[in-house]
C-alpha cells in the first residue's frame, strides 16, 4: 500500500451557521481517479470547496503529507492542488493565451511555462488556434477544456474537477472524458471529480464514494458500484 | 478658423488636465473593477503632501518622487486597513465607503492645510511654447509626462505577469485564488499604483487650477467623463478620451450658443450620456463578451 495522498478525516463545512457536510471521511490513493456522486445539493460541491480552502471548515483534511485544511486557497493552489471550479472559472474577459499564462503564475520558469502550453495544445488542439481570441467568445465545451488545460498548466499533483460535463453536449463529454483519462495516464495527475452523471463517472474512476444531504453513505471500488444493480436503482437512478 | 484651432489647441491644454486624472480613474479600475469616488481627494492630498515637502526647501524633483512614494504606500494602506474588511460587501458598501474617504480626505486636508488658495510650482516653467499664449510649457511637459505615464502603464499591464495577474485579479477573485494568485496584495498593489498615478496627476493639475482642498471636484467628474468616453478598460482610451473631452467642452462652449463658459460641465455628463448609449464600454474600451 501506498502512502494516502488525500485523506479527510471527520471533515464538517458551514455557509455561516449552516452547517453542509457531516463528518466526511475519504482516502484517496496517488495517481487515481476519484468520483464524488449524489444529487444535487448532497455537498459535492462544497466538498471541493473545503478541500481548496473557500469553505469554513472542521475537522482534518491532508494532502501528500501535510495538513491543508485551514490553509488560504493560494496556498493550497500553490501545493499542486488544481481546482476546475463549477461553472469553469474561466477569465472570460482575457484572452485564451492570458487564462494558460494565469495557470502558471505560481512558477517563474518562463521556458518551461512555454513548453507546457505546447503540450497542452496537443491535448486541447482547437485552443491553439482561439490562442488571441477572447475566453468569453468560445463555446461551452471549449471553456471547459481551457479551463481544464489552465489547470495543467499549475503542473498539479491532483486536479479537483466539479462538473465537467455540466452543460455540454454528450459527444463532447465522451471527448473530454477520454482526454481526462489520458491526461490521468500520460501526466501522473490525480484526479478527483464531481460529477452528476454517475454513469460517465464510475467508468472513468477507480473508487467512488456516494454523497446524501452531506454525509458519506457508500464508498468502495467504482467497478463493484457499477455492477451493483441494487445501488445503481436506489441511488443513482438508472 | 484660426478661432477654431485656437480653441482645439485651448482644449487640448485644459484636456490633459482631464487625462492625466482619467488615467488614475482606469489606473484603480483595472485594479479593483470599482470606480473610487475619492480619487480625486486622494490626488488633492498627495499634492498638499509635495507642496509641503516643497515648503520645507526639498527641491522640486525630490519632492515630486518623494511624494508619489509616500502616495503608493498611503493606497497600499488605505486598502489594507480600511477596504480590506469589506472585500466581500456588496458594491454599495464600498461606494458607501468612498463617499466617505472623500468626505474624510476633503476635510483633513483642510484643517491641515486651511481652505486658501495657494500657488503650486511648475517644473516646465509658465513659458508659452506654440500659439501665443495658449499652449505653455508647462501644458506642453503635461501632455509628455501622460503620454509617458500611459505607456509605462501599458506595458506593466500589458507585458508584465503581475500586470495579467492584477488584471486578473479585478475580474475574477476567486478563481485567482485557484491559480495562487494572492489576491488580496494585487488589490493592494493597484491602491498603491492608482494612488501614485493620482499624485502625478494632482501634481500636474495643480500649478493651473492652483492648489486647495476643493481643486480636484470638477476635475474629477471631467475624468470620470473622459474615462467613460474612452473606455474605462483601456488605459491610452481614457488618455483620448481626455483629450476629446477637453477639446469638445472648449468648442461648445465656444460655437454653441447658449453653452458658454457657464454650461461647460453639462457638457461633460452629456458626454458621458452620450457615450454610454451608444457604445457602453467607451470608444476603446474591450468589449466583454460571453458565450455560455
Amino acid at each position: 500500500m501506498t502512502a494516502p495522498f488525500l485523506t479527510a478525516r471527520g471533515l464538517c463545512a458551514y455557509y455561516g451557521h449552516t452547517q453542509v457536510l457531516y463528518d466526511l471521511e475519504f482516502d484517496m490513493h496517488e495517481g487515481g481517479i476519484t468520483t464524488l456522486l449524489g444529487a444535487n445539493g448532497a455537498g459535492k460541491t462544497s466538498t471541493l470547496r473545503s478541500l481548496s480552502g473557500m469553505l469554513r471548515t472542521a475537522g482534518e483534511i491532508r494532502f501528500d503529507g501535510t495538513v491543508i485544511s485551514g490553509k488560504h486557497t493560494e496556498d493550497i493552489a500553490r501545493l499542486g492542488i488544481a481546482h476546475v471550479p463549477e461553472g469553469r472559472g474561466t477569465f472570460v474577459r482575457l484572452t485564451v493565451q492570458e487564462n494558460l499564462q494565469l495557470g502558471a503564475m505560481t512558477r517563474s520558469d518562463r521556458k518551461a511555462i512555454a513548453d507546457d502550453i505546447e503540450r497542452v495544445f496537443n491535448y486541447f488542439p482547437i485552443l491553439r488556434q482561439r490562442y488571441y481570441q477572447q475566453a468569453g467568445t468560445l463555446s461551452g465545451g471549449e471553456q471547459q477544456m481551457l479551463a481544464i488545460a489552465r489547470a495543467l498548466m499549475l503542473r498539479p499533483k491532483l486536479m479537483l474537477l466539479d462538473e465537467p460535463s455540466f452543460g455540454l453536449a454528450p459527444l463532447i463529454v465522451q471527448e473530454l472524458f477520454g482526454i481526462l483519462r489520458t491526461l490521468n495516464r500520460q501526466e501522473r495527475v490525480s484526479l478527483f471529480l464531481v460529477e452528476q452523471n454517475a454513469s460517465l463517472a464510475l467508468e472513468l474512476a477507480d473508487h467512488a464514494y456516494l454523497l446524501e444531504t452531506g454525509r458519506v453513505v457508500l464508498a468502495g471500488l467504482a467497478k463493484e458500484i457499477r455492477e451493483d444493480e441494487d445501488i445503481r436503482r436506489s441511488y443513482l437512478g438508472y | 478658423m484660426e478661432l477654431l484651432l485656437h480653441q482645439v489647441l485651448a482644449g487640448i491644454a485644459t484636456g490633459a488636465i482631464y487625462a492625466c486624472m482619467a488615467l488614475a480613474v482606469v489606473m484603480i479600475y483595472q485594479a479593483i473593477d470599482h470606480l473610487n469616488f475619492a480619487q480625486g481627494e486622494m490626488a488633492m492630498f498627495s499634492t498638499f503632501i509635495a507642496w509641503q515637502l516643497l515648503e520645507w526647501g526639498f527641491p522640486y524633483w525630490a519632492a515630486f518622487f518623494v511624494t508619489i512614494a509616500v502616495s503608493f504606500v498611503a493606497g497600499v494602506l488605505i486598502e489594507r486597513t480600511i477596504f480590506k474588511p469589506i472585500h466581500n460587501a456588496p458594491i454599495l458598501s464600498h461606494v458607501v465607503v468612498f463617499i466617505a474617504l472623500f468626505v474624510v480626505i476633503n476635510s483633513l486636508a483642510g484643517f491641515i492645510w486651511e481652505f486658501t488658495i495657494k500657488p503650486f510650482p511648475s517644473p516646465f516653467g509658465t513659458r508659452s511654447v506654440l500659439g501665443s499664449g495658449l499652449l505653455s510649457a508647462h501644458d506642453a511637459g503635461m501632455i509628455g509626462i501622460v503620454v509617458l505615464i500611459l505607456l509605462l502603464l501599458y506595458g506593466f499591464f500589458r507585458y508584465t505577469r503581475v500586470g495579467l495577474a492584477m488584471r486578473a485579479a479585478a475580474a475574477n477573485p476567486e478563481s485567482c485564488r485557484l491559480v495562487g494568485i494572492r489576491v488580496d496584495w494585487m488589490l493592494a498593489l493597484g491602491w498603491g499604483m492608482a494612488a501614485a498615478v493620482g499624485a502625478v496627476a494632482g501634481m500636474l493639475i495643480a500649478p493651473i487650477v492652483f492648489l486647495e482642498p476643493n481643486m480636484m471636484l470638477s476635475i474629477l467628474l471631467y475624468g470620470f467623463a473622459g474615462a467613460v468616453v474612452g473606455g474605462l478598460t483601456s488605459p491610452a482610451g481614457a488618455v483620448l478620451g481626455g483629450f476629446a473631452v477637453g477639446i469638445i467642452e472648449n468648442l461648445a462652449g465656444t460655437f454653441i450658443p447658449y453653452v458658454g463658459r457657464e454650461m461647460k460641465l453639462t457638457i461633460a455628463l452629456a458626454l458621458i450620456i452620450a457615450v454610454l448609449m451608444v457604445r457602453p464600454s467607451g470608444l476603446f474600451g474591450r468589449k466583454i463578451v460571453s458565450r455560455v
